[in-house]
């Protein structure tokens, strides 16, 4: 059982816990994930592990609700127990030997996107960051990336903070104005990685994009996460969840994640039940 | 009395009823059909029973308390050497071990050694009498190792076996598992219906009783290395990770929904629960129309499961003929009478899609050729004699291989090219102080042969232990 730690709103469905799990603090890199379970009849699910500190022995979850068992976990309170977390998971990203890095996170997709943030600056790479929401109120983490950016950009699909419009309208400017971007990363929704990866091929600049599949055992052993990467089938759990962004199948990885929409749509229901 | 040439059969659940349930299938003797069958057991002196067992268990001594009325006392006999009996009697493939040698099996059926283990098991787990005494682990104390650190890697029948031996030594044992539960391939691969999940929490009880400590949720190569192990004070290393590596058969449409390997399958409905979805929440989807792609027992276990999910037809696609397949011949006659339709000599070449899910499966019918290095004889696909089956789900069972996640990520740790770990025969591996045994070294067996292996590890990692502080 691991214990929650603190636990705060950062938007009206995004929230973030800090957690006690001194062996998964002391090994986590940036792009690490882990695989929690609620609760003793829940499903395993992958989230990224937001920060972490070895010291403390605490990891920091930041995660968005979409489903049961996110609304599950958002839910509960400091004080109270998440009943497995395994990890950390997957491959961390190499960071080495970038000098100018544009990183891309896109709605609860940011707070994914934040450890990488910190870990370029920390690096001394000139980090350029943009973050889109859909609208002001669900704008996260603003001040954090800000500490950790040579510059911010924020965009709203509404216009209702920042710049109005999606990621890839900034992203574009800054292809065209500026020189020497030897790296990209995006993580947020797979319409809106696919848009930049896309973009960015057009500019020939590396991309990388974090992959988000359906997981279950998060070790290697079922396939459930498989991907198609530059035409060869790769488990997003071991061999990612980074991959080139420029051989990503989008289209089989959108198809895969929609697998299961009617159940999720039924738990989703009778947790409205449950919730009255 | 004359002895009776037949075993004493034991009752089922029938057919139609238990496709609608994950109940176990066999009920297990009663006592009358346990001592009726201890009768059969002719009491030899050499003992080939026991020879075939890859643990030892003395088989006929246990046979003889079970005659006497003492099946407590045949529970001890068995967990001298057998520390799981109750999975054992239930899932050992006996006919090719134990059974296969009995003197009675020569003109007659074998004694039913199996399910009297599995009686035995039973009786003392029902009635609490299976955890081992005080003075029974006493007898095997080694004091020169009391309190030494052991660690197991992996909770499957290899891990637990060795721990519950190193235990016994008077190792302080600690088993690393990376899910959140224990048994293995007990827990995520083998159904309800054939190992009730009970019983293996029961065993692992009997095993956690020896004082054996387990850490679940963790990953050794990504929570912990080998490395820390040792700087932590663990004397030796066993290392029990199994083969749980799913192939897949590199065909077109093999990403498509509907497509599951057989771990994905097996660990959506056993370990995570899922046909009791939606009170557990870990989702499956199977509809009308399954194929499972293998022979082997995973491929039943697989097929077995989809017809109880509501699947109307399940086929098994097998590339050889019914002689040649790897699967249990029980495992293989239960499949049939529950319905599960068999297409033997062919195989898939591709799975089409509509709207991105599986719609159809090409296949292409075979002939056996000459012998192959496994011994069999070698399909062939025929010419033209491409078809197409109509199906929703398909599940890929054509087996596993070690996963890399632990080897990847250890120093030093010699592998073979498929994977699996390379030990001596006492299963030592290219680093001082680390074992290993099962599946990892010897790919995909059985449960059994993964036990016989943690045994033997135990006791050369006890000797390695002895050696080194001398």
């Amino acid at each position: 059982m691991y214990e929650i730690l603190e636990k705060e709103v950062l938007a009206p469905t995004i929230k973030k816990v800090k957690v006690k799990a001194p062996l998964i603090a002391r090994k986590t890199e940036p792009g690490n994930f882990i695989i929690l379970r609620v609760d003793e009849k829940g499903e395993r699910i992958p989230l990224t592990v937001a920060d972490h500190d070895d010291k403390t022995g605490e990891i920091t979850i930041i995660f968005q609700e979409v489903g049961y068992s996110t609304k599950l976990l958002g839910s509960l309170e400091k004080g109270d127990y998440i009943q497995d977390i395994v990890g950390p998971l997957g491959h961390h990203i190499k960071m080495e030997g970038y000098k100018k890095v544009v990183l891309l996170g896109g709605g609860s997709g940011t707070a994914l996107l934040y450890p990488k943030v910190k870990g370029f600056y920390e690096m001394g790479a000139e980090v350029i960051t943009i973050t889109g929401a859909r609208t002001k109120n669900l704008v996260i983490l603003e001040e954090e990336l800000d500490n950790y950016s040579d510059r911010l950009f924020i965009t709203t699909d509404d216009g209702s903070y920042g710049h109005h419009g999606f990621v890839t309208d900034v992203l574009k400017d800054l292809l065209d104005q500026e020189d020497n971007i030897d790296l990209v990363i995006a993580i947020g929704p797979v319409p809106m990685m696919r848009a930049v990866a896309d973009m960015t091929e057009d500019y020939g600049i590396k991309t990388i994009v974090s992959l988000n599949s359906i997981m279950v055992d998060g070790t290697g052993m079922c396939g459930a996460c498989r991907v198609t990467v530059g035409g060869e089938t790769k488990f997003t759990c071991v061999d990612g969840p980074a991959f080139d962004g420029h051989k990503v199948d989008f289209e089989e990885l959108m198809n895969r994640l929609s697998f299961y929409q009617d159940e999720e749509a039924l738990a989703g229901e009778m947790e409205e039940e449950v919730n009255g | 009395m004359a002895l009776k040439p037949k075993k004493t059969p034991m009752k089922e659940q029938p057919p139609e009823e238990r496709i609608n349930n994950f109940d176990e299938v066999p009920r297990g003797y009663s006592d009358e059909d346990a001592a009726l069958e201890a009768e059969r057991c002719l009491q030899c002196k050499h003992q080939p029973c026991v020879d075939g067992c890859p643990v030892s268990v003395p088989i006929p001594q246990f046979i003889q308390a079970v005659k006497d009325g003492d099946v407590i006392k045949a529970n001890q006999i068995i967990k001298s050497k057998n520390n799981l009996p109750a999975v054992c009697g239930r899932v050992c493939p006996q006919e090719e071990q134990c059974e296969e040698v009995c003197v009675m099996g020569i003109k007659n059926e074998p004694v039913a050694i199996g399910r009297l283990e599995r009686y035995v098991a039973d009786y003392n787990m029902d009635r609490g009498t299976d955890k081992a005494s005080k003075e029974e682990i006493e007898k095997y104390r080694i004091p020169e190792l009391e309190g030494k650190k052991a660690a197991v890697i992996g909770a499957g029948p290899a891990g637990l076996t060795a721990a519950a031996d190193l235990a016994k030594y008077g190792f302080k044992v600690t088993i690393f598992e990376a899910l959140h539960a224990t048994g293995g391939v007990l827990r995520y691969g083998i159904p309800e219906f054939r190992l009730p999940k009970a019983i293996v929490d029961e065993e692992v009880e009997g095993i956690k009783n020896l004082g054996v400590d387990i850490q679940l949720n963790v990953v050794v190569g990504k929570t912990i290395t080998i490395d820390e192990l040792f700087a932590d004070g663990y004397e030796a290393v066993f290392i029990g990770t199994g083969a749980g590596l799913p192939k897949f058969m590199n065909i077109p449409g093999e990403n498509l929904n509907g497509v599951y390997s057989a771990n994905e399958f097996l660990t959506r409905v056993n370990l995570m629960k899922a046909y009791k979805y939606p009170e557990y929440k870990t989702p499956i989807k199977v509809q009308d129309k399954v194929a499972v792609v293998g022979g082997g027992n995973v491929a039943m276990d697989a097929a077995r499961t989809a017809r109880r999910l509501g699947a109307e037809k399940v086929y098994i696609v097998y590339r050889r003929a019914e002689e040649q397949m790897p699967g249990r011949d029980e495992e293989i006659e239960h499949a049939k009478e529950e319905g599960i339709i068999f297409k033997l000599l062919n195989n898939p070449v591709a799975i089409h899609g509509k709207n991105g899910r599986v719609d159809k499966m090409e296949c292409i019918q075979m002939e056996l050729g000459e012998k192959d290095s496994s011994g069999r004889r070698r399909p062939i696909p025929i010419e033209g004699s491409n078809w197409m089956l109509d199906l929703d789900t398909v599940i890929i069972a054509i087996g596993q291989s070690p996963n890399p996640m632990l080897t990847k990520n250890t120093k030093d740790l010699e592998t073979e090219s498929w994977g699996g770990i390379i030990t001596d025969e006492n299963l030592k591996t290219s680093r001082a102080g680390v074992y290993a045994g099962g599946d990892v070294v010897t790919g995909a067996a059985t449960v059994i042969k993964a036990m016989g292996a943690g045994k033997k590890a135990a006791e050369n990692i006890k000797e390695y232990v002895l050696n080194k502080n001398k």
